[in-house]
């Protein structure tokens, strides 16, 4: 008999185990989708705040309405864009006419002193700011999912389970390296 | 540093957390332990059982629990905190940063507090990260830039994420109840002389033991002071260095603390129970700022000229 429960219980401990690093796995799963989508509801937020910061400056800025024009196109283009490498490539070039936009409008001092402009500068760069931390928690936790699967013994439950890497959000455009500077006031 | 290093954090934190608190129980016995062997002659024909171990015991654990569930409100309303106006435009930025935080940092957003103060200064407390306050002076929100502040609160958030505040607000529930014992100990200990005296069956080495136990009652605030100050010291450089992970911009935390350590005012709503919670050292203690045994001894917070050279030194590599 001895032999035999010690063969169970060690049968026992390796299917805990095993339970054990699945759900880890399908935890850490859910989190990288998670993360995700928080990258999503950011972007959703700036393409929400793009046409009231084209219709408060466009005033101002009388001459520059072919700027405005290109932030307001590439705004439609990122909104419509299906897919991953789509998406990418459209919020980059959006990130790059905004950050002429707001080059530009360096040179209205009226502009700048308007309090609802102030405003939505702030808002905007607050916007600026989630989306590209919610990349980086996003390439985190995405980092911990791959480690996770790759690691011994990880990558036997992975393999068995048939789990995949989650792939990093890399900046690909040279246009979305450039991190536009959303500073009009020019204060402090 | 990867993602599961602070997961071992918060793991060796709630661990230490624990620890603390078994440290204090035992400690707890010990005083109630000493007033029955010498004031109710407990095992030598008093009373049957031992009824101040069980008192203090039943009181230390009854702190600890009670900092563990009403601390936070506690440390905040000591404080003069108030909760900041959500369509308020003035805190904009404050909501602003602290959300972008809570993104970076996969938390939920902890509640907002401003004190009516002009000398910068926060704090955060709470029990877990999803009852998580964090506090900022009036002071902090007008002499910092956006940046600055992102620093600051990214620190704050990184005492959530650590679980800092669990243990900070249970340390500093557990040091006032052991000085307020320590005091009922040493105020009945005069009176317990005069009954001392006409016992005889004591042996020399009940009297050592008696002074023993006279001696911790007195050094007792301290000793748990000097514990205090030893954890929150060790907190305060990783949670620049993790703060500095969220933001990946240590810069913008070292010119926050240079302007902190600037403003030579000592934040006066910050009680001193609480000092140890905070970003920097709110009594303005210069003991602070040097480096040494005392310093490693009595100082709740690292010198700031070696965490902002540390955050520098992060910021070039």
């Amino acid at each position: 008999m001895g032999p035999f429960l010690f063969l169970v219980v060690f049968v026992v401990i390796i299917f805990v185990w095993v339970i054990a690093q699945y759900n880890k796995l399908v935890t850490l799963r859910n989190q990288v989708a998670n993360g995700w989508k928080q990258i999503d509801v950011q972007l959703k937020r700036r393409h929400d705040l793009i046409p009231n910061l084209v219709n408060t400056v466009r005033g101002y800025m009388e001459f520059e309405q072919e700027t405005l024009e290109k932030v307001i196109k590439a705004r439609n283009a990122a909104v419509t864009a299906t897919g991953v490498a789509d998406a990418a490539a459209k919020e980059g070039e959006l990130t790059g006419a905004l950050s002429r936009l707001f080059a530009l409008s360096e040179n209205y001092p009226t502009l700048k002193a308007n309090e609802n402009v102030q405003q939505l500068q702030e808002e905007l760069t607050s916007t600026e700011n989630k989306i590209s931390f919610a990349r980086q928690f996003y390439n985190d936790i995405a980092t911990k999912f791959n480690i996770a699967q790759q690691v011994f013994p990880g990558n036997i439950i992975a393999g068995m389970f048939k789990f995949q890497a989650s792939e990093l959000f890399e900046v690909k455009e040279p246009a979305e390296r450039e991190v536009p500077t959303v500073n009009l006031s020019l204060k402090k | 540093m990867t993602a599961r290093n602070i997961y071992e954090q918060q793991s060796a934190n709630k661990r230490k957390t624990v620890i603390v608190m078994a440290l204090f129980a035992v400690f707890f016995g010990f005083l109630g332990w000493g007033f029955d062997v010498y004031f109710f002659r407990f095992g030598q024909g008093g009373l049957p059982f031992p009824v101040a171990t069980i008192v203090a015991l039943c009181f230390g654990g009854w702190s600890a629990w009670w900092s563990l569930q009403n601390g936070a409100s506690t440390v905040l309303a000591s404080s003069g905190a108030i909760p900041i106006d959500d369509s308020d435009p003035k805190y904009q930025v404050l909501r602003d940063v602290t959300d972008e935080m809570s993104i970076a940092s996969g938390l939920p957003k902890p509640h907002l507090y401003v004190i009516p103060d002009p000398d910068p200064n926060a704090f955060a407390t709470g029990k877990d990260p999803d009852h998580a306050c964090v506090a900022v002076t009036e002071g902090l929100l007008e002499k910092l830039n956006r940046e600055e502040l992102q620093g600051v609160i990214a620190h704050e958030m990184s005492h959530v994420r650590n679980y800092d505040i669990r243990m900070m607000t249970v340390v500093a529930a557990l040091v006032g109840a052991v000085m307020l014992l320590s005091e009922v100990g040493l105020r009945s200990g005069g009176f317990g002389f005069g009954r001392k005296r006409d016992s005889s069956s004591r042996g020399s080495g009940g009297a050592l033991m008696f002074v023993l136990w006279l001696i911790a009652i007195i050094l007792a605030p301290l000793l748990a002071q000097i514990l205090a100050m030893a954890v929150s010291r060790q907190r305060e450089y990783l949670a620049d260095a993790s703060g500095a992970e969220l933001t990946r911009n240590p810069n913008a935390l070292a010119s926050a603390l240079q302007k902190i350590d600037a403003a030579v005012e000592p934040t006066k709503s910050i009680k001193k129970g609480t000092a140890h919670m905070c970003i920097a050292d709110p009594l303005g203690k210069n003991v602070n700022n040097k480096e040494g045994f005392f310093a490693e001894i009595f100082g709740t917070h690292p010198p700031i000229g070696k965490r902002i050279m540390l955050l520098h030194s992060m910021a070039y590599r």
